[in-house]
């Protein structure tokens, strides 16, 4: 964690210490002087000095930070021409498979945009891709922050601004895809107006609140413009800000290695090595985008053709994010009560409030839920190796498990087509396969974790096998190993041993105690320095059957020389 | 005049009168009925007919019945009322003669002649009433405006969309049915679909949607799949292939250059 400055800016001791500027060395000249005068260019290049480590997992959250700079783009180009009205007008624009169709304007703006306006549709589509990635940019960020611990004390607030970031990025790219007024996006709204209607008792209000009357109504893509281009980009824009100064500030995590410790961090710093990479990195993201958007038709509106309330077609499906929710909605078996008059559609509700409710709420709660667990309340600045947490890998796991099962239920009529398969035996293995699978995932991840623990655990002890295989006189075969660096033995054993709590009065209540013990099972020990010792002296003795009378500590610093050139 | 009046009471009156009168209403009759047909017409007819009746015999008695009654322990169903075009378009898609039993006939290749199949439809045709085979004119496409077009587009999404994809791409629909592609399907079997609703598609009948109307639908459609796509269109299956490339082709290739990427250090 930064270490606070030792005299707060106030103090006046700053004022009287600090020596004038113009006797300061600065080896900044002309209009550099001149900005730091006003705004304290030298102070910001010491930020820009801060390390950053380097592995290819840092580099997740910036490709959701290029998607968005890339929307902001996008998205303006596309304000100038689109018309957020629902008034109705006769198509007269270029596609002639719409002529005369009549249509909101807003859908006429769009299929101006993507056939009147040059290079329209090529910016619809680079925006349409970059929201797309945008979202699973940032879902897979959260994953990497997730499976490495990143989020333990002290990054707690940025995981809650990571959270909020993702569930109003969700908002941003369903107003989106609703503002061309085309029929997926019309099916989309009329999804939207039946969750908002399922809210028990304060429904049918928050429906007339939404979309000012019933559902179409004259107003919501005007809302959803405001909503799209102003609200929630402004939030995303303040929160990524936070999130950005909340990094800087904690600085950046990094995996265990020797020299890196939980009060150091080792990299590169940010000038210029850092932006060089950074700023390139940007290209590439933008590139790719571009590709998509040059490439890959998306969102082809003209062939869906305007909204209409008494339209519907096969394959209506939300973008994938919204996915998961439209498959849990697939799957419900159909369950309502209706009571004194009233209908109650726990079909609707549960699936879609209760879901999209259970998922924020459950990603938002998870370190505080794991802090208490463990009673861990120190500071983590190294990473955890997924391996090294098996409860939490398989917890993680199981939660992506249940996720993909309701994702892909969302597509179950695809499914059917593509696979030539009943539609009622997808939906019914759903069903089963949301609660089932992740359960399976738990245990075989969990697993996996502890026989990759045990692996390492072997390899500290017993060394990397040397692929040469030794005849011994007596005619057995043996494969001897070469023990490995210190470096390495150092990595794999530095993580902390998880424990249980002890009972300790009434602090420690017993689920509390039950749930840290189950956290804290099935870890494989790692070896301990006495452990290491005796296991080397064994390896010597092989070394000796190889016929070197080199000791095997020697042998191994060789080995990392060797590797390191 | 003074005749009439005076032959009024001649004896013979009522006789002439009546056989006059019998003469006309003759007449009448004869020039509104139309026409019999010649009696080589009919031969042929009963030529095609038998043989029809023959060929249903070997190859669709088995589970339509005899007289086509249908047989309900085979699913077949009766096939007195369906008319020539149902034959038609079911013996021209392939689905019949079904091969072995299943949720619904797969289109698949058509082993009947022309002639053959025309007796088959004259068959049944004969059995009871039906649509007929239609003309080139009922459902040819080629003299629908531009508008008329985008006017069957419209049609198109309103009626069928919802089974077959806003371009006519296919869907599913329950207990393992299908929607089938409609892209590369004529226009005559489109009109046949449209018309005696096959397995789980309903009849739209002439009174809802005139010939004019499906001639704009097939000119839509035929016209919707021949514009160029803005790039790949991913089977135009909508937002689920869509997502696939977003994770698999924009995500992975991402994630490959970020690994390239973050093994690139400065050089000592
Ligand atoms: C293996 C049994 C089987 C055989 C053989 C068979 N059919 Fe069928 N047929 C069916 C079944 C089952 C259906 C209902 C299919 C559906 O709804 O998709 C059907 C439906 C039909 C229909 C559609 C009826 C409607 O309501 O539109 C026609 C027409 C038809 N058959 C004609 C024939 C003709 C002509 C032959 C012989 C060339 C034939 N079938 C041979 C089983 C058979
Ligand atoms: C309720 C869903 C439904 C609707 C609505 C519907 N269809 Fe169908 N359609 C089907 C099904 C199911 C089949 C396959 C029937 C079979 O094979 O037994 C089919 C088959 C067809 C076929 C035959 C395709 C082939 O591969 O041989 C055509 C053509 C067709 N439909 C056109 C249309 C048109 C045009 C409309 C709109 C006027 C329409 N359908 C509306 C369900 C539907
Ligand atoms: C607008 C979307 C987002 C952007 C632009 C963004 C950007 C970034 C960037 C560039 C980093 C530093 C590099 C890295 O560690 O990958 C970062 C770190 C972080 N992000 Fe995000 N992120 C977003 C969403 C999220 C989400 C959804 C979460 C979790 C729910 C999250 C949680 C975190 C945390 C805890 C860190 C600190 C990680 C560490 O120091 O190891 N972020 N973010």
């Amino acid at each position: 964690m930064a270490k606070p400055a030792e005299l707060s800016p106030e103090s006046p001791a700053m004022e009287v210490r600090t020596p004038p500027k113009e006797a300061a060395p600065s080896k900044l000249a002309g209009p550099a002087t001149w900005v730091d005068d006003r705004i304290g260019l030298a102070k910001l290049m010491g930020n820009i000095r801060k390390v950053f480590p380097d592995h290819w997992s840092f580099l997740l959250g910036e490709i959701a930070l290029y998607s968005f700079v890339i929307l902001l783009l996008t998205g303006v180009f596309l304000t100038i021409w689109f018309k957020p009205s629902m008034a109705e007008v006769e198509y007269a624009g270029t596609y002639e498979l719409m002529r005369n169709v009549p249509m909101s304007e807003a859908f006429a703006s769009t299929l101006a945009i993507s056939f009147d306006v040059r290079g329209g549709l090529l910016v619809r589509q680079i925006h349409h891709w970059a929201a797309m990635l945008f979202v699973a940019a940032m879902t897979v960020h959260m994953l990497r922050v997730f499976f490495t611990g990143a989020y333990r004390k002290p990054r707690e607030l940025n995981w809650l601004i990571g959270v909020g970031l993702l569930s109003i990025g969700l908002v941003e790219g369903f107003a989106g895809y609703s503002l061309p007024d085309d029929l997926l996006s019309g099916t989309g709204l009329r999804f939207v107006d039946g969750l908002v209607r399922s809210i028990p008792l304060i429904g049918t209000w928050a429906e007339f609140f939404v979309f000012g009357g019933e559902f179409p109504g004259e107003l919501v893509i005007a809302r959803l413009y405001m909503v799209h281009i102003l609200l929630v980009p402004g939030l995303l824009l303040g929160l990524i800000s936070a999130h950005m100064a909340l990094l800087v500030y904690h600085k950046h995590t990094h995996w265990p290695a020797p020299g890196r410790t939980n009060h150091n961090i080792q990299g590169y710093p940010f000038f210029p090595i850092y932006v060089a990479k950074a700023g390139g990195f940007f290209f590439i993201v933008f590139g790719i985008t571009i590709l998509m958007g040059a490439l890959i038709q998306i969102n082809p509106v003209w062939l869906f053709g305007p909204y209409n309330p008494a339209q519907v077609t096969a394959g209506s499906q939300p973008d994938w994010y919204m996915g998961f929710v439209e498959g849990a909605i697939r799957i419900i078996p159909n369950w309502e009560t209706h009571l004194l008059g009233t209908t109650w559609s726990w079909n609707i509700f549960l699936p879609g409030v209760g879901l999209m409710g259970l998922l924020f709420t459950a990603l938002g709660a998870y370190p505080f839920i794991e802090a208490w667990i463990t009673g861990d309340k120190s500071e983590h600045h190294l990473l955890d190796r997924p391996r090294n947490a098996p409860n939490r890998t398989a917890l993680g796991v199981a939660g992506m498990a249940a996720y993909g099962m309701f994702w892909l239920a969302g597509g179950n009529d695809i499914i059917a087509t593509q696979f030539h398969v009943s539609l009622n035996a997808v939906t019914y293995f759903m069903r089963v396969a949301v609660f089932v699978v992740p359960v399976l995932a738990f245990i075989v991840t969990k697993r996996i974790c502890l026989s990759l623990q045990r692996a390492d655990r072997d390899r500290v002890l017993h060394g990397s096998e040397s692929n040469i295989i030794v005849r011994s006189p007596d005619g057995g075969y043996s494969e001897s190993h070469a023990p490995i660096s210190q470096g390495e033995a150092y990595s794999l054993t530095r993580h902390p041993q998880l424990e249980a709590l002890t009972p300790n009065g009434e602090k420690v209540g017993r689920t509390r105690q039950r749930l840290s013990r189950w956290f804290a099972d099935g870890q494989v020990p790692t070896p301990t320095a006495e452990e290491i010792e005796a296991a080397a002296h064994h390896s010597s003795d092989v070394a000796a059957i190889e016929g070197g009378d080199t000791p095997a500590i020697e042998s191994s610093e060789t080995a990392e020389t060797g590797a390191s050139h | 005049m003074r005749f009439l009046a005076s032959g009024r009471r001649h004896k013979a009156a009522r006789p002439l009168l009546l056989l006059l009168s019998l003469f006309l209403v003759g007449a009448v009759y004869a020039l509104v009925t139309p026409a019999t047909s010649s009696s080589a017409e009919g031969v042929a007819d009963a030529q095609l007919i038998a043989a029809g009746k023959n060929l249903f015999a070997t190859n669709c008695a088995s589970c339509h019945g005899l007289n086509a009654e249908g047989l309900a322990q085979q699913g077949a169903p009766n096939l007195t009322n369906v008319g020539a075009a149902a034959v038609d378009f079911q013996v021209r898609t392939g689905r019949m003669p079904m091969a072995n039993p299943l949720v619904q006939a797969p289109r698949k290749e058509n082993t009947f002649t022309e002639d053959e199949i025309a007796a088959l439809a004259a068959y049944v045709a004969s059995l009871g009433d039906g649509p007929a085979i239609p003309d080139e004119s009922q459902y040819d496409p080629s003299s629908v405006s531009a508008e008329g077009v985008a006017r069957g587009g419209d049609l198109f999404r309103t009626n069928c969309s919802a089974c077959h994809n806003f371009k006519g791409a296919g869907g599913a629909l329950p207990d393992g049915r299908v929607a089938p592609s409609l892209q590369g399907v004529d226009a005559k079997e489109i009109w046949e679909a449209m018309r005696t609703g096959p397995g789980q598609m309903p009849v739209f009948a002439s009174g809802s949607i005139p010939d004019e109307d499906v001639q704009k639908m097939v000119a839509y459609l035929e016209q919707v799949n021949a514009t160029p796509s803005a790039g790949l269109s991913l089977g135009g299956l909508g937002p689920v292939a869509e997502g696939f490339w977003a994770w698999v082709a924009g995500i992975g290739s991402l994630v490959l250059f970020a690994t390239w990427i973050a093994t690139r250090g400065p050089r000592a």
